[in-house]
């Protein structure tokens, strides 16, 4: 097998575990769903009668982000508690690969999460067109791939959970603007090409520096 | 030896050059035509927020070498740069405040894109010290803030398009702060200013940085000892 296809392989393993691992605990997933559902009711309340789609849409952004930190506080849970990190560490696969395995695992968990979002938010609150689900797409990609890299910081922290989001937030403001721009900018597609520039710079950034942050 | 003898001159360099910096900005510089005495405090807030762009970019590059070669000398430099980063962008908050005050009438204005970058690159730099002083210490830890160090200099270019395209949907209205062209004193004493406070932030590094050591030093001195 050629060096790529390996890499693949233990991608592929390592994202395949988390799954597999979901769908027998079902630690994260139905928290999420349940939480962002929560959200956007609350938000009904919260906005005042009449505020308009325009508002609305940025209400949705929140829900998202905090839906995906929801996911994120946990994502690394499992290693931790197993002690398997160090054994991942140690074995004989490029350490990106973990990095990469874990950031599909969390973006696969949180497009579940927005295939039920996002319906429920046309169906409450605004209809959404195409540029919107892209932006929602595109961002997501970065909300995991920074966020899996962050949340593996803060899990060698000692305040993990409170520490996560302060982490997170500051870096997850361009996407916020990305995406909410592309759902209500008549100029969807600049949005959605800084999205696709976001994504492709912390994605390297966040591969190539992985291996820092989990080794001893 | 020869880099600790040299910082007093460095200090009564800025000193000299701090209090040039003053008269020059106060009473050299000519008076803007519309703004009035208020502009003067753009000699200040421009080269402080230069400074602490140039801070946090050489706290990253430290980080960079820090990850790239090694060594745990780099980790304190790279932090005492972002330390000294921060305190600079806490500065350009305040006085880039005070000049939306004098100017615009408001203490805050999500319509200054300088000043809104500044907020999310402090926000994100307040993290960087949570995140310091919650792992314990040692080479780890070095990595991984030095990680973060180096998400923040990505963060600035992006920061600063996304507050761009943010701005047409939050802010319509563009503020145009295109006054006359600097004149040649105008631009004369912004220069020495800007010398004078990157000397500063250069000093109050230094500064920390021998102290961090001495601290360091007096550690393992205790720990001999006990």
């Amino acid at each position: 097998m050629s060096a790529a296809s390996l890499y693949a392989a233990d991608v592929v393993a390592l994202a395949r575990k988390d799954l597999r691992l979901e769908l027998r605990a079902r630690d994260t997933l139905p928290a999420m769903l349940l939480f962002v559902v929560s959200t956007l009711v609350v938000f009904h309340f919260a906005l005042p009668a009449g505020t308009g789609a325009d508002a609305a849409f940025g209400l949705l952004w929140i829900a998202i982000v905090f839906t995906a930190l929801l996911g994120l506080a946990r994502a690394w849970a499992p290693e931790r508690e197993g002690g398997a990190l160090d054994g991942l560490v140690l074995a004989p696969c490029d350490r990106s690969a973990i990095w990469l395995g874990k950031t599909l695992a969390v973006l696969i968990f949180l497009m579940t999460a927005e295939l039920v979002a996002v319906p429920a938010f046309a169906l409450f609150f605004a209809p959404i067109d195409l540029v919107a689900v892209a932006g929602v797409v595109l961002a997501s990609v970065g909300i995991c791939a920074v966020g899996s890299l962050l949340a593996a910081m803060a899990a060698a922290s000692r305040g993990r959970e409170v520490i996560l989001p302060l982490l997170f937030l500051p870096l997850a403001i361009p996407l916020v603007v990305g995406g909410v721009g592309a759902g209500i900018s008549p100029e969807g597609a600049a949005y959605l090409s800084f999205l696709g520039l976001y994504d492709l710079v912390f994605a390297i950034l966040a591969w190539a520096t992985f291996e820092y942050v989990v080794t001893e | 030896m020869s880099s600790r003898n040299s910082l007093p001159l460095f200090a009564g360099t800025t000193a000299v050059l701090l209090g040039l910096a003053v008269v020059v900005a106060l009473l050299v510089a000519p008076e803007d035509a519309n703004q009035g005495v208020s502009q003067r405090i753009f000699y200040f807030h421009v080269p402080i927020a230069l400074t602490a762009y140039l801070c946090f970019g050489l706290g990253a590059w430290k980080a960079l070498r820090l990850l790239w070669v090694g060594g745990e000398r780099r980790d304190v430099e790279s932090y005492t740069w972002i330390h000294q980063g921060t305190i600079f962008g806490t500065l350009t908050l305040i006085t880039g405040s005070i000049w939306a005050k004098a100017s615009w009438g408001v203490w805050w204005s999500w319509g200054s894109n300088q000043l809104v970058l500044f907020l999310v690159l402090f926000l994100f730099y307040c993290a960087y010290f949570m995140l310091r002083f919650s792992i314990d210490e040692g080479a780890r830890r070095g990595r991984i803030c030095a990680v973060y160090a180096l998400f923040g200099v990505a963060l600035i270019p992006a920061s600063f398009f996304a507050i761009r395209l943010a701005s047409d949907f939050i802010h319509p209205t563009v503020f145009s702060r295109e006054g006359p062209q600097m004149t040649g004193t105008m631009f004369g004493s912004f220069l020495v200013c800007w010398a004078a406070i990157t000397l500063l932030a250069y000093v109050m590094y230094r500064t920390e940085v021998v102290g961090k050591r001495i601290d360091a030093s007096l550690r393992e001195l205790r720990e001999v000892l006990s």
